[in-house]
């Protein structure tokens, strides 16, 4: 049986009929098709779903879709805009804070979402902040140095 | 993986929670421990009732001698709240320790108590410093002090029709602090002990040692008869047989209890 939800997800509204047990996971991938968040665990260990559900980072393995019934959603889609990478993405770029990229869409939603709540985040509390967040390829170090770099690049702008 | 079928509803007071509860409801808090359940089949409630949209259960107060703190307050407010840094910092620490990020941003302190799991934080800090929650059902509120509401592996003594509406914080623990041991940032504690210095005396209360939270009777006594920390530390494994398993021995458990609780003492005199 099927609920009728309004999210409005990078900006734009989408009503969808959804089973109430849909994760907002699958939501966004399979009835979307906004395939950048990724599924990388099932024990809300990864970190890899995060995305922001009305300004706060979330696992979205861990949220049903019809929580999100009226909410705004951001995905690692919604990022840039213009064209124009966001800051964040840019930092990624400019750091090689990435490897093979599974883990990148949720490091950089959870990035985002420390920036937000801590803008002068030491380089500590950006290393406590990511703790939910693995990535296997790495060693953290160019993350951590992407998200610095980042956080004061948005501190100027 | 995929939750088992079910309904969903989204209670907006009290009142209709409980309503959809009697029905045969499971109620979701922050989903940070049910969700999961859910996903991997551990549990597999065929209703749910999101309890996310009721205004009350949300925030911290003072009433009288006690910090009123709404259930669905999240991990994340009671870790930055001043009352309850004020007046019961072991709380406030056992928050800021939860999971991750994400999760002290969505996971509840009402939830965690609920869920009842044998390695929580919260249950621990609360039972630390004598904590109590408010319980309401359909035949009105109860208050249960946190000693008599944890009662197993995730069981509770509240009643199928009954959600948590409050947890109780007395005030005049402020000199307090929680220490724990964990592998990775967000694995859950192995063991963690949370140290209150009240007016009666020293208050200490573990997770992971048992079923259920429980007080170090062993460290409580020795500290309070005048003993060290160290001392102290060592008689922490009197009357607890936490269960060895690939976490440790019972045996390495014991020590690891009497060490943080005497790091916690010692953080809770600063």
């Amino acid at each position: 049986m099927g609920q009728t939800i309004t999210v409005t997800v990078n900006g734009t509204a989408h009503t969808a009929d959804v089973e109430p047990r849909t994760l907002l996971v699958h939501f966004l991938r399979e009835q979307l098709t906004l395939t950048g968040t990724h599924i990388g665990c099932d024990t809300s260990t990864c970190g890899c779903c995060t995305v922001h559900l009305d300004g706060e980072p979330v696992l979205s393995c861990s949220v049903l879709a019809v929580q999100a019934d009226g909410c705004a959603v951001r995905t690692v889609e919604g990022l840039s805009e213009g064209g124009e990478l966001h800051p964040i993405q840019q930092a990624f770029h400019e750091n090689h804070g990435l490897q093979c990229g599974f883990c990148t869409p949720g490091m950089m939603m959870t990035a985002l979402g420390v920036i937000e709540q801590n803008p002068q985040a030491s380089d500590d509390e950006i290393r406590e902040a990511l703790e939910g967040n693995l990535c296997r390829c790495t060693g953290y170090q160019n993350i951590v140095a992407a998200v610095r770099s980042a956080a004061d690049q948005m501190a100027r702008s | 993986m995929i939750p088992s079928t079910l309904e969903y509803t989204k209670a907006s007071s009290i009142d209709e929670a409980i309503a959809a509860v009697q029905a045969g409801a499971r109620p979701l808090a922050g989903g940070q421990s049910l969700m999961p359940m859910m996903r991997l089949r551990l549990a597999a409630p065929g209703a749910v009732v999101d309890l996310g949209g009721i205004a009350e259960l949300v925030g911290v107060c003072e009433d009288g001698d006690e910090i009123a703190v709404g259930a669905m307050t999240t991990h994340r407010a009671v870790a930055a709240d001043p009352l309850i840094g004020e007046h019961c910092r072991v709380v406030a620490q056992a928050a800021s320790g939860v999971g991750s990020l994400v999760i002290r941003g969505r996971g509840t302190i009402g939830g965690s108590l609920a869920h009842a799991d044998p390695h929580g934080d919260l249950p621990a800090a609360i039972l630390a410093v004598g904590g109590a929650v408010i319980a309401r059902g359909p035949g009105g509120e109860r208050r249960i002090e946190i000693g008599d509401l944890i009662t197993s592996y995730l069981t509770t003594s509240l009643a199928d029709d009954e959600i948590i509406t409050q947890v109780r914080l007395p005030k005049g623990n402020g000199r307090s602090a929680y220490a724990k041991f964990h592998r990775r940032a967000i694995d859950w504690s192995i063991v963690g002990v949370g140290v209150a210095i009240g007016a009666d005396g020293v208050r200490a209360a573990a997770t992971g040692v048992a079923d259920r939270p429980v007080r170090l009777a062993g460290f409580e006594a020795a500290i309070n008869g005048g003993a060290s920390a160290e001392e102290a530390a060592r008689a922490a494994g009197e009357g607890i047989d936490p269960t060895a398993d690939l976490d440790g021995s019972t045996e390495y458990k014991r020590h690891l209890a009497g060490v943080l609780a005497a790091q916690a003492h010692q953080a809770a005199q600063g």
